[in-house]
């Protein structure tokens, strides 16, 4: 019995999409296996990492997670720019903390003229990442959508309960949808054939399924991450193939995980360096699952995702 | 593959003696094929069909155990791509590598290291179980000092590496008795190391350059009895050898090809001398695939999380991990702190503690077995409602820990306040919120 390659039967495609706007909008998505099942099919475009950006000065960050961007968080300008000069960020996440109702509460209005500031001042594509608290999500990310007209940001998260104001919006002023779902391959479906109904074309949809991290129950989006992919490759299922974003810093750096410090317990080792691999290691499992698009926080864990999305596909 | 009841059949003896309790021989061939029955209660099925029907009774990647007594390590014997489709069966062994060429300081720290990592986690110890012991020297007398050592200072699971079988065989005579993993056969000493194997029962590695040579190497192993046996493709890049272990998994499952039934072993160790790429090239392993993963070191901020990871990936997406019924306190509380009620499905657990936590409020923390589902879906279950919830509460002993009489209960079985004071007289049941992420929030207004 002489040895051959198998491959798997792949009937489908994922869809492509564009990120952004003008010389540095990008293209995701594509794939027609597996993700680095390169001996068997492509992947035209590789997963591109976003670097995440606050709109008002976190709080509650580690030390470690902090440290890389010490005197510019104040300044969501400033600390996008220092993303993308220092750190490479081909793309931004803006995440508007402030906006959420049990904290800062801040107005649409303000907070919109917050991420106009930022898209000015940028050229990579912009992901803008409301608080999933959907009425005021509906209220933000319309303002936002408004005053950002043809920029193509992402703007998500769009859930079910608030996809027709949202989605309208992404419609109108053309931005991409982040149609996120609870971790349910057939939630994810549904929301992609509302939004679709709704007008959204196919081409300005990225899936959300809702992440989390190592220890946190990463396993149960791996799994809706490979029915995803699976449905999209093998089974042809057009509601869902899109490429996917899985937003996964938020995740791993609130564990109480990555802030034991190791005089508290040596077993656990390095903090710092410990915080960089359950974020990086959370990202690289999202990764074979079929992420294309990663929020990540720490330069040097985006650093060591870039060097395995790399070797991954080196020639 | 397993056969159909009709391929049975064609293999027995068809001559309907119902000597095996059943009336004839095709109702035996069905049960067979059921798994019901054993083909040792047929007195009188050939020889032949002996062999064929055990080996297609055999699982798709068979399963080789390293080691013996309580650190014995299975692995292999996974039978899907996707752990989705049904569950991955045995996590990959971590293993340590130690060379005789390293100094004795740097050896004593590695293998005090091996020995103090552990972590518990839901009721589980989570630890690192191989040692795989190199000679890098050449030198047989340094390799037999080495294994000498490691056999002395811990019982865990051994791999013995030489690309020399007099020293292999040096290194053996040590541990014999440990049943170590034998690395590796070649081509060039396929039949020492299967003798080797063979006078010792041990497990053996085959390396090979490529699968097409693997799978001719392991078909000569296999031809000579043995069965245990661990595949090394050879491949040192992170691309290749992502892709050798998907390929390998792929060909024993899809294709049923035997030469490829059996698990890997990978070395992170020997493809970057950076720690925290080799624990990112380690991660990609232990959820696409590896038997064995080999590292050059351990080191809490790789390990804990690897280890976490191993656990995620390997449980059963049919059974929920659950926490331990009980109260558990954070941030030592005292008789004025709040309790707090939530079910013991693991996430629910590590989500609700961690907020609780990072609230910085000492609190009580009662934790009820609802068969390890959460909040919302056992209380649609009915095992988390008031009739349940208040003589778990009463038999909890939070009564003597508390001088309140006030529990909060998730916002989500806000329903059940009601029901609660009802069953719980003297008890205020106070809703707290709905999400983990506003516990600090809530916990911040407490007043006993």
């Amino acid at each position: 019995m002489a040895f051959e390659v198998p491959k798997t039967a792949y009937s489908g495609k994922l869809r492509q999409i564009k990120l952004g706007s003008g010389d540095k909008a990008l293209t995701v998505g594509g794939e027609t296996s597996y993700s680095f099942h390169l001996f068997e099919g492509e992947m035209p475009n590789l997963p591109k990492i976003a670097m995440e950006v606050w709109d008002s000065p976190p709080e509650e960050w580690p030390q470690a997670a902090l440290e890389p961007f010490l005197g510019v968080t104040e300044d969501p300008v400033l600390w996008a720019k220092k993303c993308i000069d220092d750190y490479g960020a081909e793309m931004i996440a803006l995440e508007l903390i402030s906006t959420d109702p049990n904290g800062l509460n801040r107005g649409a209005e303000e907070a919109a003229e917050v991420v106009k500031k930022v898209v000015e001042a940028i050229s990579v594509p912009l992901i803008v990442w409301g608080t999933a608290n959907q009425d005021k999500d509906s209220e933000v990310l319309s303002k936002v959508a408004e005053l950002c007209q043809g920029k193509n940001l992402i703007l998500g998260p769009i859930e079910e309960g608030d996809h027709k104001k949202i989605g309208a919006s992404a419609i109108g002023y053309h931005h991409t949808a982040i149609a996120s779902t609870p971790i349910d391959i057939n939630l994810a479906k549904q929301l992609n054939i509302l939004l679709g109904n709704l007008g959204v074309p196919d081409e300005q949809i990225i899936i959300d399924p809702t992440v989390s991290g190592i220890g946190y129950g990463i396993e149960y989006v791996y799994s809706v991450m490979e029915r995803i992919r699976m449905a999209s490759l093998t089974q042809q299922d057009e509601k869902l193939q899109f490429p996917v974003i899985c937003n996964i810093s938020k995740e791993v750096w609130k564990t109480k995980e990555v802030r034991i410090p190791e005089s508290e317990d040596p077993s656990l080792g390095d903090a710092r360096k410990r915080g960089i691999l359950m974020e990086a290691m959370s990202a690289m499992v999202l990764l074979l699952a079929g992420a294309d698009v990663l929020v990540m926080r720490h330069p040097e864990a985006i650093k060591l995702v870039r060097g395995m999305i790399t070797d991954l596909t080196a020639a | 593959m397993p056969l159909t009841g009709i391929e049975i059949f064609k293999l027995l003896p068809k001559t309907n003696c119902s000597e095996c309790g059943v009336p004839t021989c095709l109702a035996f061939a069905m049960s067979l094929a059921a798994g019901k029955a054993e083909l040792a209660a047929c007195p009188y099925v050939s020889e032949e069909a002996k062999v064929k029907l055990s080996e297609a009774a055999a699982p798709p990647i068979l399963p080789v155990t390293i080691g013996v007594g309580e650190r014995a390590l299975k692995i292999g014997g996974e039978t899907v791509m996707f752990r989705h489709e049904k569950r991955f069966e045995n996590p990959p062994g971590i293993a340590l590598l130690l060379t005789d060429s390293m100094d004795e300081k740097e050896i004593d720290e590695k293998l005090e290291r091996l020995k103090s990592l552990k972590y518990e986690r839901v009721g589980l110890t989570l630890q690192p179980e191989l040692v795989a012991i190199k000679d890098s020297s050449g030198d047989g007398g340094k390799f037999e000092a080495l294994v000498k050592k490691v056999v002395q200072s811990t019982d865990r699971g051994l791999i013995l590496m030489s690309d020399s079988p007099d020293n292999l065989s040096v290194g053996l005579k040590v541990c014999a008795d440990r049943k170590p993993l034998l690395y590796a056969a070649t081509k060039e000493n396929a039949e020492r190391l299967i003798t080797l194997a063979k006078e010792n029962s041990c497990p053996l590695a085959v390396k090979a350059p490529g699968l097409e040579e693997l799978s001719q190497l392991v078909t000569k192993l296999t031809e000579a009895g043995r069965k245990d046996l661990v595949l090394d493709s050879g491949a040192r890049t992170v691309r290749q050898a992502f892709e050798d272990q998907v390929i390998i998994r792929s060909s024993a499952l899809n294709k049923k090809f035997r030469p490829l039934g059996f698990p890997t072993i990978v070395f992170p160790a020997e493809m970057t001398s950076d720690p925290m790429k080799e624990a990112l090239i380690a991660s990609i392993f232990v959820a696409k695939y590896a038997g064995i993963i080999v590292l050059s070191d351990l080191r809490g901020e790789s390990l804990f999380p690897l280890l976490v990871e191993r656990m995620n990936i390997f449980t059963d997406p049919q059974r929920p991990l659950m926490t331990k019924q009980g109260i558990y306190d954070i941030g030592g509380p005292d008789e004025n702190s709040p309790a707090l009620i939530t079910t013991n499905f693991s996430l629910t657990y590590f989500i609700v503690s961690g907020e609780i936590e990072s609230s910085k409020v000492p609190s009580h923390l009662l934790v009820m077995d609802t068969e390890g589902l959460s909040v919302m879906t056992s209380w649609a279950a009915g095992k988390f409602v008031a009739d349940a919830i208040a003589p778990f509460v009463k038999k909890s002993g939070i009564e003597d820990k508390i001088k309140h009489h006030k529990l909060i209960i998730p916002g989500y079985i806000a329903a059940e306040q009601g029901g609660l004071e009802e069953e719980l007289p003297g008890w205020e049941i106070l809703v707290g919120p709905r999400e983990g992420a506003h516990i600090p929030a809530y916990l911040k207004t407490w007043q006993a």
